[in-house]
């Protein structure tokens, strides 16, 4: 018997996202990333074919937390002092399609890296891949005010995706974005109202709302996925019935909140049923990755190279690349 | 909420003077003014000062699409002047109006259907003004009936249940807010039900403040297209915000400071 498949169409559309500027472009980048343009929930090529698949990105650290378990720090033991050699490898080795910078050094509590170095070290890094980056903060909103405007000049006309904007710290982060040419990746705690709240503020400031991608919150599988992966969802489905304040690509952090789970960190002698420690940490955040693609997810923030080819997988099975 | 300006309407003496005059510019700009209000189409209407209306209609038509990219409403009681009007229409348009009336209808529908148009229909007939709901429920029947048999998508119809002016027929407001709740009802997929919104405060002394009083009202209803004046600030806002309360957008605390959807 036919069975005849119900299509949905939506009068919204998702803005189109470009990281990475070409040199025709003003950048200096061989490969740049286009994300976001659906006219359907994910993976409905039916409903409306998504003109850009989902992308995965490799964290890259300038300071790698004590706590990090050995599973992750051992195949990338060559490259954790260097952000540079790391991000090679993250490219050349484990293919990833863009690379995202965090800059935890400046941090008071941290290195307290002065602003020049963290510079130093986008320039490092911009100089080693051929791929867009994005690069975040360390989360203390005075320190950050110090470090993004010359991180941004640093990096000016290469267009990379600069983050986070939150409520309380936003100001600076826009004008050094407009002045130099990058996009804002703004955050909200997992609420559709403040993240709306968010993007007209960043908007009301001359930033375009094509020149935004949203974070909205960090969860994994079985510490908040759900209530992440609802959010996510809304957030789509307001920009599908065409509310420009919530119509742009989602970009998630899976490594930092999956390798925070128990299952990924507990021994095998402490928890023998649970199996091999080595494949839990790496499965723990494809797992998370996977549920966020299906949420809408455009682009997935990882870390360990196995996580990152579980991903790429998953993706190439939900969007074959003709679809693409 | 679908929002079609009012502006351009040979009613307003600026207009008028603006057509006789043939100063497109005055056009194009309360056109670029309205859109950027938030309008999502615009009337446009020759008024009675035109010498011949279908050339002006025709006229205003092209200088209003050189200006903005929005679907028009054309605005004549006359199937002549609406022709005009269409055939200068670069997109798809929306005819304005039909009634219920047999020689209307036969005149209307066959032009939306050649041009695939949307048509606005208003609930009353040759007998006039329906006097209640369900007087206005069967003209409306009528209607539905004609368009599908004539091969136009009812989601193509925008059912006017008929405002009357507060002042003059009280009890009429209520009736047809009645009415929107049962055209709703009517046909798969639903018609759109839309207001002449400013008809309601014609006359009254209040008139931005019972346009949207009763807008509000109609949407809670189920009204979801309206020509009205965009330029009316505290109106559109309370579109915006009608919409919140019916989640039908996204709350944010400045929510009013974002461009509408």
């Amino acid at each position: 018997m036919p069975v005849e498949l119900v299509r949905e169409t939506s009068p919204g559309r998702i803005f189109t996202v470009t990281i990475g500027a070409s040199a025709a472009e003003g950048g200096t980048r061989a490969k740049t990333i286009t994300v976001g343009g659906h006219g359907a929930l994910p993976f409905l090529p039916g409903d409306a074919p998504s003109p850009h698949r989902p992308v995965v990105a490799m964290e890259v650290m300038d300071a790698v937390p004590a706590e990090w378990p050995d599973v992750l720090r051992e195949p990338l033991a060559d490259v954790l002092d260097s952000p540079a050699d790391w991000a090679r490898k993250a490219v050349e080795v484990y293919g990833a399609d863009l690379v995202c910078l965090r800059l935890f050094g400046p941090h008071p509590d941290w290195k307290d890296t002065p602003p020049d170095a963290a510079a130093a070290t986008v320039r490092a890094v911009l100089d080693a891949v051929p791929v867009p980056l994005i690069i975040l903060g360390c989360g203390h909103a005075e320190k950050d005010n110090d470090v993004w405007p010359r991180v941004t000049e640093t990096a000016k006309g290469e267009r990379c995706l600069v983050g986070v904007a939150v409520p309380e710290n936003y100001k600076t982060l826009v004008v050094a974005c407009l002045a130099d040419g990058h996009s804002i990746l703004a955050e909200s705690p997992i609420d559709v109202n403040i993240q709306k709240q968010l993007n007209i503020l960043i908007t009301e400031m001359g930033l375009a709302p094509d020149r935004i991608v949203l974070h909205p919150g960090n969860a994994s599988l079985g510490y908040g996925l759900e209530y992440e992966y609802s959010i996510m969802e809304r957030i789509r489905l307001a920009g599908l019935q065409g509310d420009k304040m919530l119509s742009q690509p989602v970009l998630t952090i899976v490594g930092e909140e999956a390798w925070k789970a128990k299952e990924a960190r507990l021994s095998e002698t402490a928890m023998p049923p649970w199996g091999a420690l080595a494949s839990r940490g790496p499965a723990w955040e494809a797992g998370t990755a996977a549920a966020f693609l299906h949420a809408g997810a455009d682009i997935v923030v990882l870390l360990h190279p196995d996580a990152v080819a579980a991903t790429k997988r998953t993706i190439a099975g939900l969007a074959p690349a003709a679809s693409a | 909420m679908f929002v079609i300006g009012e502006r351009i309407n040979g009613m307003f003496r600026a207009v008028a003077r603006a057509i006789q005059q043939r100063d497109g510019a005055a056009i194009a700009d309360l056109s670029r003014k309205q859109v950027a209000a938030g309008a999502h189409a615009l009337d446009i209407n020759t008024g009675p000062t035109a010498d011949d209306p279908a050339e002006v209609m025709a006229w205003l038509v092209q200088v209003v699409q050189e200006a903005v990219d929005v679907p028009l409403s054309i605005d004549s009681p006359r199937p002549p002047v609406l022709a005009a009007g269409l055939r200068a229409c670069r997109r798809p348009a929306i005819i304005n109006s039909t009634t219920g009336a047999q020689s209307k209808l036969d005149a209307i529908v066959p032009l939306a259907v050649e041009y695939r148009a949307g048509l606005i229909a208003l609930t009353n007939d040759e007998r006039g003004i329906p006097r209640n709901a369900a007087a206005r429920a069967e003209i409306a029947l009528t209607i539905v009936a004609r368009a599908m048999e004539a091969g136009l998508p009812t989601d193509q119809l925008y059912l006017d249940p008929l405002v009357l002016p507060v002042n003059a027929a009280q009890d009429q407001c209520e009736e047809a807010l009645e009415a929107i709740a049962t055209f709703r009802t009517l046909c798969e997929p639903a018609p759109h039900i839309l207001l002449g919104l400013s008809n309601v405060s014609q006359g009254t002394a209040n008139r931005s403040l019972i346009n949207r009083t009763y807008l509000a009202m109609a949407m809670a209803l189920g009204c979801d297209a309206a020509i009205l004046d965009p330029l009316d600030k505290d109106l559109m806002d309370t579109i915006r915000t009608a919409r919140i309360l019916l989640n039908q957008e996204i709350y944010a605390e400045s929510y009013l400071q974002s461009k509408p959807a």
